[in-house]
Order: C-alpha cells, then structure tokens, then sequence
C-alpha cells in the first residue's frame, strides 16, 4: 500500500543551508578554503580571543541579494544579525551570529516540474545569513576531542521553504532546483560532500483532507539528494506506524544513519536548547538602499528556468529536454555551443537543436553519469561532439553507427572523422555498391523472395537486415529501403 | 616630577628638563612603593616601560618626537596588550597573555606614550567599588579604608596617587566616572562609538565606551585626540572626524546653556554633595553660562533599565570563557559538560556569576519581551529625553555619585545599594552620549565629582566647559596627602 492509499498526506519543509562562495569569512579576514590543515584558516576573530569584534563581509550580503533576487523574494532593506546563544566546542563565541526577526531576504518561490509535467510553486519563507561553526575531531584522538575551527565564521544562507512539499520526491525536486540555481548564481559551489550545501528536514504526516499539520520531526544529517528522499521516505513510514499504532508523533529532532537507512531522536523539543537570540550589539543593522540592490540585479545571469523557457521558444525543444539540459549551467553551455557549432556557427534550426539536444541529453549524459562525471570533465569536448553530429547531418554515417562512433570517441579521445576513417565506418551512398548488396541477399533467399513477391509484405524487413548486415551496416537507411522496395518489387 | 600634568610633563620633556627615562623610572619607583597600599596594578611592565622610554629620549634627540611622545600612561586591564598579561580582574583570565593590542593601545604606542602597567579593576569591569577583582580591592588614596570606585577603581587610584599621569578606563554604566569622583580625578567617557571598542574586553557591548581618566581636561583633550576615530575593526565606530579637543578648551562659556536634570536633584542625593554642585554652578554662572532646568522625566527608569541591557549582553559576551581555547581550564575535567561547569564555576566570581544568570534570565524564552524588549523600549525613552534635552542646552551639569567613597565591604552585601551608586551615571551610557566627572570639592575630606553630560560627539565642548571651570578653580590640583611627596614610603 502507497502513502497515498493509507490515506495519509505527507507534508515537508526544507532547510537548506549553503555555503556562499567568498574569499574570506562572513565576520574575519580568514579564507575559508576546503581542506587546509586544521586550524591553520582560524584567526582570533575566528578563534573568539578576548575583545575581538566581528566585521561584515559585503560579498555574503551580496551573494545573499542575489539569491533573493532570483527567487522573487523581497530584499530587506534593514536586516539585523542576532546571536544566537548556546555552548558547544565547535562553537568559539558560545553564540552563532545569524539573522532571527528581520533576515536579508524574505518571501521568495521555485517552481518545479512534477512527474506529470505539471509545474508546483515551493514557496520559500526566508533566507538569511550565517556564520558556520567548526568541526570536532574524534579520529586518531582517543579519549580526546580536537576542534577545527577552518569552518568556523564560513557564510551560509540558510534557505527555509513553506512546508509546501508533499512527497520526498517533491523534496529532492526542490533541493536540486536550489542546487542548481545555487551554482548558476556562482554564490556557493554546491559540494554536498564537503558539506558545501546541506540540507535539513520538517516532516509530518496529516489525514488527506485534514487541515492541520501533524507534529513534526526534524530530519537533520541528510547530505546527498539519495539520502533525502530515504531518509524522508523512512521518517513518513515510521510516523504512520506510530500513529496507527495508537501513539502520538513527538516534536523533537531526529538523526538520519545513512548506513542503517533510518533516522533516530537526537533530542527531543524539551531537551531542546533555548537559544536566547537577541539583536547582536556589535554588528549594526544592514542597510541596503535601492542602488546597491539593482546594482547585484544587474549581475543576474540568465537563470535556469528562463534558459529552459528559451531553449522550448526559439529552439523548439521540448520542456524535458530544456529541463535536462538547463540542470547546470555548464551543461546548457556546453549543450548551445554544440548546436552553434553544428549549425556552423550560426543560430542552429530547430532540427540542429534538436539532434544536439538528443545526443547531449542522451548517450553524453548517460556517459557522465556512468563515469560519475560533470559536464566540464567530458571527455568529448563540444567541438569534437559537434563534428560526430556533423557526419550524421551530411549522411556519411547513421544514427546508429554514430554510436559506437560516439563510444570509440569516448574510449579514444579522437574526433568523430579520424574513427569513421580508421574503423571504415562511412556510410555507403553509392547507389551501385547497395544495389550490388540487394542482388546478393535477394539471390542467396530465394524462397524469401517468392514469399514476398506473393504477398508476405512483412518480410520487407528481413531483406532491409539482411542487406544492412550485408554491407556492414553501413548502408545509408534512406536509400536502402528505396532501392530495395524497386528492387523487390523486380 | 610626579605632580605635574600631563600636558605640563609634555612641556618639560620638549624643554630637557628631565628625560623620557628618569620620568619612567620615577613613576615606576612610585608604583613599586605605593602597590601594598592601593593595589592600583595587576601587572606593572618596567622592562616594557624603559624600552619605550628610551625609544622616545631618542625620538627627542633626534628632533622627532610627537605631542604624545614619552609621556606615561598605564591601561586598565581590559585593553588587551600584546605580550602582556590580560586578567580584565578576573582568575578567568590570569593566565592569559594577550597575543594582540587593542586599538586603543596601538594608537597611543604608536603616538609614543610609554605603557607603566595594566590597572586593577572589577572582575570584567562588573562592580562600582573595585571589590570584584580577583586580585583583591583597590583602595581609594584619600583614605585607603575606603573604596576607589568601580570598575576603572585601578586607574582613578592610580592617577589620584599620582603614580601614573593618566590612565585609560572603559565605563559601561559609570565606571569611568564614578571612580572619578570618588578619587578626586578627571574622567572622560566620550560617546559611543568614538573610541574604538577593538580588543576592550566586553562586558556590555552596546554600552562599552573607552576613554580616559586624568588629572585635568586639559589632559583628557590632548590623549583623546590620539586614541579617538573610526576603526575598521570595529563596526560601531562612527567615522566623523576627530576635532582638535585642545584647540577648543578656552573658548569663552558666555551665553552657555547649562541643563539641570530636575529628578536628579530631587532625592537620594547627600546635602553636602548637593551644595558643592550647586557651588560649581555659581563659578559657572559667573563665567556667563545660564542654568535651566530640564526633565528627563524617563532617566529615573535607567537603573533598572541597565540592569536588564547590561546582563544580557554580558552572559552572551562572556560565553566565549569556556575553558577550551584560552584562560582558565578547571582541573581533571570529567566530561565536556564538567568543563565548562567547573571551568566557569571556579574562573568567575561572584558578581560575574550573578550577572550572567540574571542575562540568561532575561533573555530566555518567556521572559524575553517582559525583560528586554521592555528595557529597550525604556532606553528609547531615555534616549529621547537627552536628545530632547539637548535641543533646549548646551549641556547637562549635576552630580556624578550620591555621595562620597564608602568603606571597603560597606555595600558588598547589598547589589540593589552597590548598583544605585551609578543612578546619575548610567544614563549617559544608555543614550550614548559623552559625560565627564571633574572635581569639585570635598566632603569630610573626600572629593565629590561633577558631572558634565552632552550631545552626541560633543566631547570638544564637554572638555572646554570641563576646562573653563579647572581655570577658575584647583580642586583637580589637589593630592591626597599620604601621595604628596616625591618619594613614597
């Protein structure tokens, strides 16, 4: 039985946290580089040594904007930092300094596609701004905890939707979407193993129809887009088990294993801390006027769903195709130089778009993905992609011999004319030499031959096989099947 | 050489009457002698001091010296000072030698002053009577039963003994006033934000304001220049010109518009402090200034007010001592929770303790809109009534403390008591704005202090109204007499 057929609704909030791409932390000079050694990007600022004071890097409100900008949301033009109190090692100040009442971006939306086609709007409360903390060590420390303070004072946005999700497949829409808009916005670069973008979880189940929310559990720890939709997934079941066992779901938050594929409490809303926020007295308010904002307005790129919208309008894809190929910013660049390039440097037509776009969609995607690899990494580059797509367009090969042109390219790195070339894989459009080919089958299956001639019309295929197998596949389709429907006809 | 101003010093060492070094040692023999008796310092830096002090002979010698150039100070010890200790009077940090300088501290380094030591002063300049610190009480010159004063208690002693010819000292509720008037010396609290806050240890972020206790106006003007303006590192310092304090201090007071706060005249006030006011007013009066009378009919609210603003920023401010990275580490922990109980248990004392529960409190869950919100509110008011006042005045002239010094444990017993000795004081640091204490004559032979108030970055005027009246007057002038001699027993 589905979740949907036991009656109950799922419904999910996002918090997403992403790490903004600055040179230096939110409040110190310190860089903020991945993997350095420990402590080495820790300053006293960053430290919390006695009497230092924390300084607002403008680059993380600008990031910030920018993300508001692109979401539709309202920029504030008065945002105010609060501490946010509470003690733990990793914490050097015994306070995070984060937004509270007033954050630098509120009421903001995504849309994305369901599995219908259907388009849903995600709306998305707030996003405000953050320091990150540190890390405790425990590996190769026994009975002992070391800080890496690196992380600490790192900028995040913190990006909290409506509880507007009603599936984790919805969820996992939404968080690529963020993702992607994210690294289009080159505000954080969306590395989810380095932690890099992160997400949290509010999930509760309700009876369809209720208005009500149920109560809900946080889900925190879930940092891969898989992990999401299981965790999510694990945490629905368990609080429909739960409830149809007679209890009752409590608030509290809850640690999603990703080895044991379940979540489990970490602390419920009484062990919950009380974070006393008040507004931070040595950060002043953010004032942002309206120059500053058209000002980040005017760096906007061209966003993902506007990409996509263009690639439908004057490239004649379909909404599938312009969602694939506008997944990264990298991909839909790669993808539009192939079409130029193929339409030898002019605006490509809709049939140029649209080989490019199956291709690029379709056999390089798929080799990306097995290869775990993005789109920058190709080891086709759109230039030799194009030339593959070229011989297809002037018939010198199939579509189907193009594959394993496409594959040796891959496994070569040569261009597409070097493998047609060494591997004899040229289509043959000689009228002659395919006619020579008809002749021979017809002449090696006579009974075959009379069937036909009889009426049997199916067997039409079996000659076009027999004939392509004949000349090594190489026969040009079109001009095959003419000559053998003449030929065939005697 | 120990009687003379700071700015007379400047003249004298400009003249060679005497070297940067053999004031440096003088007043380093003065400090030595006078330790057992007044406990003014945690750490004294003679090493430090001479290096400075022959630096500058050199500068003089070589016809480079500043304004500034080899005239002493000592810093309260909250200024962090690089490579030296940094306790803010706290066994939190009595072990902690400060990696970096304060702003305050590398301006006045880099204007050539020579640093005597770090001064004693309440545990996190938490306390108005010095009896806070972890390194025992500083005791007030004029009678060494009686209390200096809090928090700056260290740097008002100090100056008042003459043992150092200025100090620096921070004041979150009065702390650089109050001790002030109590020693007898001239105190400077400049408006929030003119001073750096950069390496001042907080207690009260949104309140803390650096400036200076010395033994005239004069003196206050010169070093103020130097450690005032906007400072990069600290995001409440305002970026507004610095004035030339000193270029001010003798204009005319003709036609000034003196404000008399009506409710700070009204109870609570000692007689005898009153009439000495009401003295002063007079020598003003004759300089051609006019008394008016004003109501800040919200200021009576800044007591309680303060007590809500000032714990919550502090029990934020003061999470960072957990033990971990720097400062007091208890011994054995168990666990991490132990660490941080012990640690914070056996690192502060009693004052802190009670100040951080109470911020704790009042921020909590629940308590937060009936507690602070409310208090932020009441501090709107206040603000609004001194920036009202200051659209009918110049400044506002009244007393500094209800009274004069109180024996050493008088008050230790009773926090409501011990906290209403900063009723007139407080006021200032919740608006803002810029307030001064000069001497203003004794009371069964202990100074009384008056209390100078202005608008926002009105420091000049302060400093010249402040000036005019030590011209006319040489209650700044007087020594305690156990200090008077050049050589100390």
């Amino acid at each position: 039985m589905s979740v949907a057929e036991s009656g109950w609704e799922t419904v999910i909030g996002l918090e997403i946290h992403a790490q903004l791409s600055t040179a230096s932390k939110i409040f110190s000079g310190s860089a903020t580089a991945y993997g350095a050694s420990p402590n080495s990007q820790a300053n006293l600022v960053d430290l919390a040594y006695p009497g230092v004071l924390p300084v607002l890097n403008m680059e993380a409100v600008r990031m910030a904007v920018k993300f508001g900008l692109a979401i539709g949301a309202s920029v504030s033009p008065r945002s105010v930092f609060a501490r946010k109190n509470y003690f733990y090692p990793d914490l050097p100040k015994g306070y995070q300094i984060s937004q509270y009442e007033l954050p630098v971006v509120a009421r903001g939306h995504l849309d994305i596609v369901l599995d219908d086609g259907a388009k849903k709007r995600i709306g998305i409360t707030r996003a405000h701004l953050e320091e990150d903390a540190g890390k405790s060590l425990h590996e190769g420390l026994p009975k002992q905890s070391g800080i890496d303070l690196n992380r600490a004072g790192t900028p995040l946005i913190e990006i909290v939707s409506e509880p507007d999700m009603r599936s984790a497949k919805e969820a996992v829409a939404y968080l690529k979407k963020v993702h992607t808009l994210v690294r289009y916005l080159e505000i954080c670069d969306g590395n989810m193993q380095e932690g890099s973008f992160r997400c949290d979880a509010n999930v509760s189940v309700r009876k369809f129809g209720a208005e009500k929310f149920g109560t809900r559990a946080e889900i925190k720890n879930i940092n891969s887009f898989r992990f999401v939709e299981k965790a999510i997934n694990y945490e629905v079941a368990r609080q429909i088990d739960v409830i149809e066992g007679g209890g009752k779901v409590v608030q509290e938050t809850r640690l999603y294993d990703p080895d044991k594929g379940e979540t489990r409490s970490m602390r419920s809303k009484e062990e919950a801390n009380d974070y006393r926020y008040f507004p931070d007295p040595d950060l002043l308010p953010v004032e942002l006027d309206a120059a500053f904002i058209a000002k980040v307005q005017a760096t906007l790129p061209e966003l993902p769903d506007q990409k996509a919208a263009r690639f439908v309008a004057t490239l004649g894809l379909s909404e599938y195709d312009a969602g694939v190929l506008t997944s990264s910013k990298e991909l839909a660049a790669y993808y539009e130089e192939v079409a130029k390039l193929l339409a030898g440097g002019k605006e490509p037509s809709k049939e140029q778009a649209k080989l490019a776009a199956n291709w690029v969609a379709g056999s390089l995607a798929a080799a990306l993905n097995e290869h775990n690899l993005e789109i920058t990494e190709s080891r086709i580059d759109a230039k030799r992609f194009a030339g593959l797509l070229a011989r297809i367009v002037d018939n010198t090969i199939s579509g189907k011999i193009a594959k394993d042109v496409f594959e040796a390219m891959w496994a070569e790195g040569k261009d597409a004319d070097a493998i047609i070339e060494s591997k004899g894989l040229k289509q043959i459009t000689d009228t002659g030499a395919i006619e020579k080919a008809i002749d021979e089958v017809m002449a090696k299956n006579p009974g075959q031959l009379a069937e036909y001639r009889s009426g049997k019309d199916k067997l039409f295929g079996f000659f076009v096989g027999q004939t392509m197998k004949a000349t090594g596949g190489k026969a040009n389709p079109a001009q095959l099947n003419e000559l053998l429907k003449k030929k065939l006809a005697g | 050489m120990h009687t003379f101003t700071l700015a007379e010093l400047a003249t004298k060492l400009r003249a060679k009457e005497f070297s940067v070094t053999e004031l440096t040692k003088g007043l380093l023999g003065r400090i030595e002698a006078s330790q057992s008796k007044l406990n003014a310092f945690v750490t004294v830096t003679p090493d430090q001091a001479l290096a400075q002090a022959k630096a500058a002979d050199a500068a003089f010698a070589a016809g480079q010296a500043g304004p500034l150039t080899g005239l002493p100070l000592a810093h309260k010890d909250i200024f962090c000072t690089r490579g030296v200790k940094t306790t803010c009077g706290s066994r939190m940090l009595d072990n902690f030698v400060s990696p970096y300088d304060a702003t305050v501290v590398s301006k006045l380094n880099a204007a050539g002053m020579v640093t005597l030591g770090k001064t004693n002063m309440d545990e996190f300049a938490m306390g108005s009577s010095n009896e806070t610190s972890f390194y025992g009480p500083v005791k007030n010159p004029w009678d060494t039963a009686l209390v200096p004063g809090g928090s700056s208690g260290g740097s008002a002693a100090a100056v008042a003994a003459r043992v150092s010819p200025i100090a620096t000292a921070t004041d979150t509720g009065g702390s650089i006033r109050q001790p002030a008037s109590l020693c007898g010396v001239t105190g400077i609290k400049p408006t929030y934000g003119r001073v750096s806050r950069y390496g001042m240890i907080a207690f009260a972020s949104s309140l803390d304001q650096g400036g200076l206790i010395s033994q005239s106006a004069e003196d206050a003007a010169l070093v103020l220049e130097a450690m005032s303006g906007f400072d990069p590192l600290d995001s409440t310092s305002v970026d507004t010109p610095v004035p030339n304090y000193a270029g001010t201090l003798n204009a005319p007071l003709a036609g000034l518009k003196i404000g008399l706060i009506k409710e700070f005249f009204e109870k609570g006030l000692d007689p005898n402090v009153e009439k000495l006011i009401r003295d002063a007013l007079k020598v003003y009066e004759k300089l051609g200034a006019k008394l008016v009378e004003v109501k800040l009919p919200a200021l009576p609210l800044s007591v309680p007010t303060y007590y809500v603003v000032a714990p919550a920023e502090c029990s934020s401010n003061l999470a960072r001592f957990d033990g971990v990275r720097y400062g007091y580490r208890c011994q054995d922990p168990k666990d991490l929770l132990d660490l941080y109980k012990r640690s914070r248990g056996e690192g502060f004392g009693a004052e802190v303790k009670r100040r951080i529960m109470v911020g704790t409190y009042v921020l909590s869950a629940g308590y937060f809109d009936a507690y602070y919100l409310k208090a932020q509110r009441v501090r709107q008011l206040i603000n609004q009534d001194f920036k009202r006042a200051f659209g009918e005045v110049d400044v506002l002239i009244g007393p500094t403390a209800p009274d004069v010094a109180f024996a050493i444990g008088a008050k230790t017993s009773d926090p409501i008591q011990m906290y209403l000795n900063d009723i007139y004081t407080i006021g200032a640091n919740l608006a803002g704005v810029p307030a001064m204490s000069i001497p203003c004559g004794f009371v069964r032979g202990l100074p009384v202090g008056l209390q100078i108030c202005g608008p926002h970055f009105g420091e000049a005027k302060l400093l010249n109204v402040a000036h005019m009246y030590q011209k006319e007057t040489d209650w700044h002038r007087q020594m305690p007499a156990a200090f008077k001699l050049e050589k100390l027993s």
